[in-house]
């Protein structure tokens, strides 16, 4: 059986290590969260905060406090605030550990490609680009292939790029492959699903 | 060194004209300059460039600058809310230059310190870098952008005092202290002006330097996506 969403952030979740300082994206990246255990992990929002805490408590929301998706969150002991330059200072610079982000194609160098379809509504690229060519390791977390089963993994990324030879790991339903020299490199299959399947449903050269 | 204005209108009074360059602050409908945007609605000044991160909704925020067609173009990285920005944008009567998110917080920053120009690794590879100067450092590939200069800063914080000591709460941080900087000029609305000397000179997170027009008003401080959990869940 592929692995479902929330056993995809789970295994997500295994990437990070304690004392790491973390940026989630939007969609089955955010629910790594819920996997983390007990972990000591710091989780950044691009909009100004380290220390994102969980949604509040009904009649708690503040319009003052909000992740990069704009949802109402809470605070931490540990909170920090800070504007937008340095939010970005510090993912450009290299000190973020990860980030975990959803992707529409990943190629066999790294190439990623999740912020936009030529010809159809563009809502602009917001953190990602900072992020992916910023932060120590990229994880993207995604279905292996597209609503028309063809494969999001490709010998080469045929919309426009996030960033080159960005992306680290990529874990899908079906299994967990690394970027190296050459290709992807398949590190582990979800199980039930075995390496056969993994690699008829990968159009990227397999290493 | 008088900073305090009566009202939104009062403290733009002569830095509105047709065509300028407007840095706003804001992230989403938080933390955004919302008294000073319905100020400039009701100046009726055009075709203005806007330099912030996000578009707002259609009837809060830079949106209401849309509705009556007062914007020229827009330097943002996301503008995904907003379905009248989207309808002039895709009949090509309003301008859009996607900056990536960093890269436009930078371009103020780097503009109010007076750095006309800086180097990153964010874009490269992409459309972001068509046309932009290459250059290698240490054998990695950045590119060229540039930092903003604009004609008027507008700007939201949580407290003044009477020289412009700001002090913003939580995420509304967010672009206020890069847009505030890279305005020639810089209007602020707080929710509070405290007497100078009312607070903490190391708890001040802009400088009044970069502030020469204060307002107080009533915000209505607009939430986009409400989400809670239940209590019994806590």
């Amino acid at each position: 059986m592929p692995w479902d969403r929330n056993q995809m952030a789970a295994r997500a979740a295994k990437e990070l290590e304690d004392g790491m300082y973390v940026n989630l994206g939007i969609g089955i990246p955010t629910l790594v969260a819920n996997y983390v255990g007990e972990k000591d992990i710091t989780l950044q929002s691009e909009n100004g905060m380290l220390g994102m805490g969980p949604f509040p408590i009904e009649g708690e929301e503040d319009a003052d406090l909000i992740n990069a998706g704009k949802q109402t969150i809470t605070e931490l002991n540990r909170t920090a605030y800070f504007d937008s330059a340095t939010s970005f200072g510090m993912i450009r610079g290299g000190k973020i550990a990860a980030a975990i982000l959803g992707a529409m194609e990943v190629a066999q160098n790294g190439d990623l490609a999740n912020w936009m379809i030529p010809g159809k509504l563009v809502k602009g690229m917001g953190g990602a680009m900072d992020l992916v060519a910023g932060v120590g390791r990229v994880i993207v977390v995604m279905d292996h292939t597209n609503k028309h089963g063809d494969s999001k993994l490709l010998k080469e990324c045929t919309l426009p790029l996030t960033g080159k030879g960005v992306v680290d790991r990529i874990i899908t339903n079906l299994g967990v492959l690394d970027v190296v020299e050459g290709g992807l490199r398949i590190v582990e299959t979800a199980e039930g699903v075995t390496e056969e399947e993994l690699r008829a449903a990968t159009d990227a050269k397999l290493v | 060194m008088k900073k305090i204005y009566p009202n939104a209108a009062a403290a733009l009074d002569g830095l509105l004209h047709d065509g300028m360059f407007i840095a706003a602050g804001g992230f989403g409908l938080c933390g955004i300059p919302e008294l000073l945007l319905d100020a400039i609605k009701d100046a009726g000044t055009k075709d203005l460039t806007f330099a912030s991160n996000n578009a707002g909704v259609d009837d809060f925020g830079i949106g209401i600058l849309l509705q009556t067609r007062q914007v020229k173009k827009m330097i943002s990285s996301y503008v995904g809310e907003n379905a009248e920005f989207m309808r002039q944008y895709l009949s090509g009567e309003l301008e859009l230059e996607f900056n990536p998110q960093g890269t436009l917080a930078e371009r103020m920053r780097a503009g109010g310190c007076g750095i006309p120009g800086f180097y990153t690794k964010t874009g490269v590879g992409t459309v972001i870098a068509d046309g932009k100067e290459h250059k290698d450092f240490n054998g990695e590939t950045y590119i060229m952008e540039e930092g903003i200069f604009a004609d008027l800063a507008i700007v939201k914080a949580w407290k003044a005092d009477e020289t412009g000591n700001l002090i913003f709460r939580k995420t509304a941080r967010n672009f206020n202290p890069p847009a505030a900087m890279c305005g020639k000029t810089c209007v602020v609305e707080v929710e509070e002006i405290v007497p100078t000397g009312s607070l903490d000179p190391d708890k001040i997170h802009l400088p009044g330097i970069y502030v020469h027009r204060i307002i107080q008003g009533a915000h209505e401080k607009r939430i986009e996506q409400r989400t809670t959990r239940k209590r019994e869940d806590a």
